[in-house]
């Protein structure tokens, strides 16, 4: 009965207490003690939903992980939108990514970011984990294409998660 | 108004319009499902990011304060468009979707 009423995430629970705070507008009694309730309610109903408490120790680095992938969203979107106008065909193909990340989690960022990044889809992940299918829209070469994924994204991700 | 940020804010309009038209022409003119999916759920990103980086500019400069909802709103936006493209690819496999011919691999089924 008591871990009802506990912060099962506390992350989790800050961040949606902030969120609404700036959602609505400004900040007075009411939007307290709706955050409140928000925080609390959401994690208790979301919990058998998260695998485990993730181990994310090193969050300084998210910051320009953020900045980079952020420029390579404007970058690859100049070759996106110049590859659609261009009469030349694109070059599909599904790429099978070998994964060394292992936390849930981490997988997570990284196909969100693949996604995110243009030209790059993912698509599946393999039900050990191991394997993510990558759809790239105009890929020369998949080794070039695990390459830089390995060095650009998942590097980064390994040293933030372990 | 401030010229200089509504030039800003003319240009900003100006690439989100035309990273938006790319994507919508790129649904229409891209062979298949799977390369389709590049086309909105790409050159959008930017477009969007562009149209709200100028909202953000505008009401900043009206005086009523800086937008965060518009940052919430590329926040979110960031969050759920990968899930998005996630299951229509996913559920492209299940249907077993046809792939043009000069596409390399294969999606695989399990």
């Amino acid at each position: 009965m008591l871990d009802r009423l506990s912060f099962p995430q506390p992350w989790l629970s800050l961040t949606l207490f902030i969120t609404w705070q700036f959602l609505s507008d400004g900040v007075s009694g009411g939007s307290v003690v709706l955050g409140i309730i928000l925080a609390w309610g959401i994690p208790q109903m979301t919990q058998g939903f998260w695998p485990d408490p993730p181990a994310f120790i090193k969050a300084w680095r998210m910051p320009a992980y953020l900045a980079r992938v952020i420029r390579d969203i404007v970058v690859a979107s100049f070759e996106v939108a110049r590859l659609i106008l261009s009469p030349r065909p694109a070059r599909p193909a599904f790429i099978c990514y070998p994964l060394e990340l292992e936390h849930p989690l981490a997988i997570t960022i990284l196909a969100s970011t693949i996604s995110l990044t243009p030209g790059t889809v993912s698509a599946d992940v393999s039900d050990d984990n191991k394997l993510l299918l990558i759809h790239a829209l105009d890929a020369e070469d998949d080794q070039e294409v695990i390459d830089t994924i390995r060095a650009r994204y998942e590097k980064p991700l390994l040293e933030m998660f372990q | 108004m401030n010229p200089y940020a509504e030039y800003a804010i003319c240009l900003l309009l100006l690439i989100g319009g035309a990273f938006t038209l790319v994507g919508a022409i790129g649904l229409a003119r891209l062979p298949d499902f799977f390369t389709r999916l590049h086309g909105p759920t790409k050159a959008t990103t930017v477009g969007v990011g562009a149209i709200v980086i100028s909202s953000v500019i505008y009401f900043s400069t009206l005086g009523q304060g800086i937008g965060i909802e518009e940052i919430l709103i590329t926040a979110f936006l960031f969050m759920t468009a990968p899930v998005s493209a996630n299951f229509l690819a996913k559920a492209a496999m299940h249907l077993k979707v046809k792939t043009t011919e000069n596409s390399r691999g294969q999606p695989w089924d399990q």
